[in-house]
């Protein structure tokens, strides 16, 4: 009982923030509050991967690098997808502030 | 050294000088053009299934890079397409242009990223680094949509996120059920267990998303429609071709085991579903660019309509190959003609194209040629895609498969006649600014490839099958001279 809650714990943790990165994706509107539901998915992912190398007495590398490498490619995305967000706040900005104008005038 | 290394590597180092080229990027496009069709032409002639381990790296630790059939016709086709296409944006994104200068410097770094990807994706046979190669097909084409519309690139990234999510479930299920990644050691191994159902359909859901196939196709219209004319035919012509070429190596080799004949014949139907939805949203369009991005949707249709066929009688598997080559460089073709028209036109609308069939005659002739190929109308390479396709369902007595796809074809039909015709009709000459002749000639070009596929049928149905999976139906390879004429001995 003790070795499968220890050996299980990465992967059903792993599954409960998939599972909260989902409902996050679908219930938030905000891009950027679905940027990081999507970065809580992506940490459960992360994790379960992680906990596979998980042995006994050694740990085994392969799915670590693996995980590492999906960190990189997350982060990077991450930091695109702000950036997009960013950029698309200042477009609805300066069409608001255009209506704004256009109004008085 | 091996071309399958080199397929991948030189676009990225492209990549990198097109960020230091300033004013050279057209001498850098014609090194690149010439590097990857040599490369192309020596990925040709290997040996179907030649594989090399990246970095002398064995598996199952390593990355496994192997040409069989799929990727032997559609890297080459990448290259046409891609190469085609950026002569094309040279002059639009050209360093002496006048458009605006952080797109200039931006685009050329995300073409030769997008173009790494597209051949990665084709060669790689592990699904780790396919998630990898699925990302940097996203940051280029995310970035390039941006292009045209934030919003829709927004919409666009959060979505494709998402479907790699799901994909990157079912890599960390299959590497927990088998410890290895690599598609040709699964083909090995799998069983069809719980486990390797729910990652096969864990990462179908995510690649399926990729692909744009209905109902997950939302996001493509948007982005498609909004970009500049030459990021669209990449979008529409190479990066949904990368989700679908991923589903096949699953469904067909990796996890052929846990395919069941139930998955594959829902997959067709969502197919069947993708061609009719999206025949008629595009002949709703007003748009003309919004009405090829319909178009991708249900030429989408086609590939997946294909999966149940392929195990049976008949030649579906290359009909699969050559509708994703036909699509890819017909499609290309189509919306690098239509940019040009929507330039010349008063408006984004069909209606505003009235007479300019008169005032740019190669480019409309273009954009005809294309939807021929599209509509899949002989000799085109859509109609040897078609009627291969066509010829497994009837063979295997898929009555509707086949009456969907012809269906599909006349739907095509009429969306794609209605531009054309409005390009030719009216009677005045409206002006229209000069454009340069690589403009001009690259969706010229594109068109009749696609149109001249349809002439090299038999060889290249022989390089599709070569290096197929054991999973599909192992006739003697097809040559489509010998299917027309005992097709047409079976209707006498």
């Amino acid at each position: 009982m003790e070795a499968l809650a220890t050996g299980h714990l990465f992967a059903l943790t792993g599954a409960v923030l998939v599972g909260l990165g989902l409902f996050g994706f679908i219930t938030l509107r905000h891009a950027l509050r679905q940027l990081l539901a999507v970065n809580v998915s992506g940490a459960g992912v992360f994790l379960m991967l992680g906990g596979l190398g998980r042995g006994a007495a050694t740990t085994d590398p392969f799915p670590q690098a693996l995980v590492i490498t999906g960190i990189v490619v997350a982060v990077a995305l991450t930091a695109f997808g702000a950036a997009l967000t960013l950029r698309q706040a200042e477009e609805d900005h300066a069409a608001k502030e255009d209506d704004e104008r256009g109004g008085k005038t | 050294m091996s071309p399958l290394d080199l397929l991948v590597v030189a676009p990225l180092v492209f990549m990198v000088l097109s960020l230091l080229a300033g004013g050279w990027q057209r001498s850098l496009l014609a090194l690149a053009i010439a590097t990857m069709a040599a490369l192309s032409v020596w990925l040709m002639t290997l040996d179907p299934g030649t594989a090399h381990v990246v970095g002398g790296w064995e598996l199952p630790l390593g990355v496994l890079l192997r040409a069989d059939g799929l990727a032997q016709m559609l890297v080459p086709a990448v290259t046409l397409t891609a190469g085609l296409t950026g002569l094309y944006a040279l002059h639009q994104f050209a360093p002496e242009s006048h458009a605006s200068n952080a797109q200039t410097a931006a685009f050329w770094p995300l073409y030769y990223l997008m173009w790494s990807a597209a051949n990665a994706a084709f060669l790689t046979t592990d699904l780790f680094n396919l998630y990898v190669t699925l990302e940097m097909a996203s940051i280029a084409a995310v970035a390039m949509a941006a292009m045209g519309s934030v919003r829709a690139a927004l919409r666009y990234l959060l979505i494709a996120l998402l479907g790699s999510i799901f994909y990157l479930l079912g890599v960390a299920l299959i590497l927990s059920r088998y410890g290895t990644v690599d598609v040709t050691l699964l083909a090995g191994m799998a069983e069809a267990d719980f486990a390797t159902a729910l990652a096969l359909a864990l990462m179908t859901g995510g690649l399926l998303v990729k692909a744009a196939l209905f109902p997950l196709h939302g996001w493509l219209p948007p982005a498609h429609a909004a970009a500049p004319a030459p990021a669209s035919a990449l979008l529409s012509g190479l990066v949904v071709k990368i989700g679908f070429v991923i589903t096949v190596r699953l469904w067909f080799e990796g996890l052929a085991a846990a395919a069941t004949p139930a998955g594959l014949h829902v997959l067709g139907g969502i197919g069947a579903l993708a061609i009719l939805f999206g025949s008629l949203q595009a002949i709703r369009q007003e748009s003309l660019k919004a009405l090829v991005a319909y178009s991708t949707v249900a030429q989408i249709g086609y590939l997946f309509l294909a999966f149940p066929l392929i195990a049976g009688a008949g030649h579906a598997w290359a009909g699969l190959s050559f509708h994703a080559v036909a699509h890819m460089i017909a499609k290309a073709a189509m919306f690098l003609a239509a940019g040009l028209m929507l330039k010349a036109a008063a408006g984004p609308r069909i209606a505003d194209l009235a007479g300019l069939a008169r005032a740019m005659p190669l480019t409309v002739t273009a954009f005809g040629l294309a939807a021929v190929s599209l509509m899949g109308l002989p000799p085109s390479g859509g109609f040897s895609a078609k009627f291969l396709l066509v010829d497994a369902a009837l063979r295997q007595g898929q009555a509707i498969h086949a009456a969907v796809m012809l269906i599909g074809g006349l739907l095509a039909a009429v969306y794609l006649f209605r531009p054309l015709a409005v390009a030719f009709s009216g009677s005045e000459t409206p002006a229209v600014p000069a454009k340069a002749p690589s403009m001009v000639a690259a969706p010229l070009a594109l068109a009749l490839a696609a149109l001249l596929l349809g002439f090299a049928g038999g060889p290249l149905a022989e390089l599709a099958t070569g290096g197929a999976p054991a999973t599909v139906a192992q006739e003697p390879p097809p040559s489509l001279e010998n299917t027309v004429k005992t097709a047409s001995e079976d209707a006498q």
